[in-house]
């Protein structure tokens, strides 16, 4: 039954905590679409996003309407574009992403994904032009975003990806330097992508799901912030499980928004991404519940733990709340999109080994850092190396994605405004790893037992 | 179908009378209402029922929306499901 106090206590998450729903994502398969000729297949793949998601933007606002809870983003994901782009080897690929720009203008959403290439054990027909166009391909679209999964717990790490995404995000940015940089911020390399992903830049639909369904994104770190702020003195296990019952009301109502969707849109329910997804906003920081928890200020020892906490919790009490969790599925922790990651950053307490620290117990990875203009392209697919081991080892999801802040150094700031926000140019270490990263080849898969 | 009403703000004179107003003019019937003065505020709780509505739901949010811009309060008209999903198991 409904009482008073649950229904101001939403209204408050709402109103004041920046409770939100990050995302609705359409998942939409173009394996149909694939032709020969590559404005046939661009032309099936526009008229296909079209027909599917027509009606996902009126259907959104009508939710908002509703239940009274904005819907940030809709956006759609697609199959990865270098399987469209093998049928086609001597077609320009960057015809996909122009289409693929017509069809978000015409459906009107924010982002699609999908601009993909899965490469973790070795390049196939579509994948080495799809990668090699991806910075063309940013340059002359806006809203379309790209990923390239370069190495999984199950196949080891693709060391000649590696290599050679370093060039391709150093050229991204390279090729946007007018502004600020954008292309690299659409831009993620992948050790074991998921393939029902709602959250950008690394949506794709994979092969495995249906022919077109729904996800979810929640977000949330305002609420899991307001709840600890009202009990100052409590326990961390207390603390956890403070957290688990706000990460199962957030979720329940992205469950809700997303069967929904799915009955209006006449589409299957595919899952809802439990995430503490931040952004620049005032009271919306994953750092600020960190700092909540007991910590001068995020990225000081003790961070990790925190985090690791964190991310156990939100999952813990989102599965609870949802019958299909899936995605990513944790905290996210992208310094440009975080005002308190930000002021971690300038202050000069959260350093680039923090974060990678932290990226093995949360969510993703090493997420909008922008680093020095002038670095080497191999210090890039390094730090690549580095994260996709983590999450190799692991056995989760990691990814990368770096700005090269084109003609700035460290101190100087880049600012992206809207949901991306801005960052500061973070140090990077000197030395050099170019010797390793042109060894190319693969690194093995690693063992999965004797585990110390 | 129920959706739920929240007016909160400053208590003036005739609120329940132009909320409730706008709920006959679309066909929606009320059938609960709480008031109370909660966290420093004045808060009024409005059940009604919207499975006979005239119009569209997306109208009815909007024309309140709009009063409580009018009167200086916060008016939030939300679907029932949304309490119902979040606060129970």
């Amino acid at each position: 039954m409904l009482n008073v106090y649950n229904i101001l206590e939403t209204i408050r998450m709402i109103q004041d905590e920046c409770l939100d729903i990050r995302t609705i994502t359409m998942g939409i398969s173009l394996l149909d679409c694939i032709d020969t000729d590559i404005d046939k297949a661009c032309e099936k793949v526009y008229n296909k996003i079209v027909t599917k998601a027509g009606n996902l933007v009126p259907v959104g606002q009508q939710i908002e309407k509703e239940y009274g809870i904005p819907i940030v983003n809709k956006r759609i994901s697609v199959t990865p574009i270098a399987m469209l782009a093998a049928a086609c080897p001597d077609g320009d690929t960057v015809k996909f992403a122009k289409a693929l720009q017509r069809a978000a203008d015409t459906c009107g959403v924010n982002f699609i994904g999908g601009y993909s290439a899965l490469v973790h054990k070795g390049f196939s027909a579509g994948d080495m032009a799809l990668i090699k166009s991806i910075p063309e391909a940013l340059d002359v679209t806006q809203n379309i975003c790209s990923s390239v999964n370069i190495g999984s717990t199950k196949s080891g790490i693709n060391m000649d990806a590696v290599k050679l995404m370093g060039q391709i995000v150093k050229e991204a940015a390279e090729k946007t330097a007018d502004r600020d940089c954008i292309g690299p911020a659409k831009l993620v390399v992948f050790c074991n992508a998921v393939e029902d992903n709602p959250f950008m830049a690394g949506a794709f639909h994979g092969v495995g799901e249906p022919d077109c369904e729904i996800h979810v994104g929640v977000s949330g770190p305002g609420v899991v912030r307001a709840a600890l702020t009202k009990y100052p003195d409590a326990s961390i296990n207390e603390i956890a499980d403070i957290i688990k019952k706000t990460a199962f009301k957030i979720t329940r109502m992205g469950q809700l928004v997303g069967a929904r969707a799915s009955e209006l849109l006449g589409v299957p329910f595919g899952i809802v991404d439990l995430s503490l997804a931040p952004t620049p906003a005032v009271g919306d920081s994953v750092a600020h519940i960190l700092e909540e928890m007991g910590l001068e200020m995020c990225g000081t020892h003790g961070t990790t733990a925190c985090l690791a906490m964190l991310n156990d919790a939100v999952k813990k009490g989102g599965v609870m709340a949802s019958s299909t969790v899936g995605g990513l599925s944790g905290a996210f922790i992208p310094v440009s999109e975080d005002a308190g990651m930000i002021d971690a950053a300038v202050a000069g307490v959260l350093s680039l080994e923090k974060l990678e620290a932290m990226t093995a117990v949360c969510s993703v990875g090493l997420d909008m850092i922008v680093v020095p203009g002038d670095i080497a392209p191999e210090t890039i697919s390094a730090i690549i190396a580095d994260e996709a081991a983590i999450g190799m080892v692991n056995s989760k999801t990691t990814a990368v994605r770096l700005i090269p802040a084109i003609g700035k150094k460290e101190g100087d700031t880049l600012e992206f405004g809207g949901l991306l926000g801005s960052g500061p140019v973070m140090p990077i270490r000197e030395k050099s790893p170019a010797k390793f990263i042109n060894r190319g080849g693969r690194i093995p898969a690693p063992m999965q037992s004797l585990k110390n | 179908m129920r959706a739920v009403v929240t007016v909160i703000g400053k208590d003036t004179v005739g609120i329940l009378h132009k909320v409730s107003g706008i709920c006959a003019e679309y066909n929606v019937n009320v059938i609960e209402v709480t008031q109370s003065v909660l966290q420093d505020m004045f808060a009024m709780i409005m059940l009604v029922d919207i499975s006979a509505i005239k119009g569209d739901f997306s109208e009815l949010v909007d024309r309140m929306t709009a009063l409580g811009t009018e009167l200086g309060l916060s008016i939030h008209t939300m679907h029932e499901d949304i309490f119902n999903s979040m606060h129970s198991v």
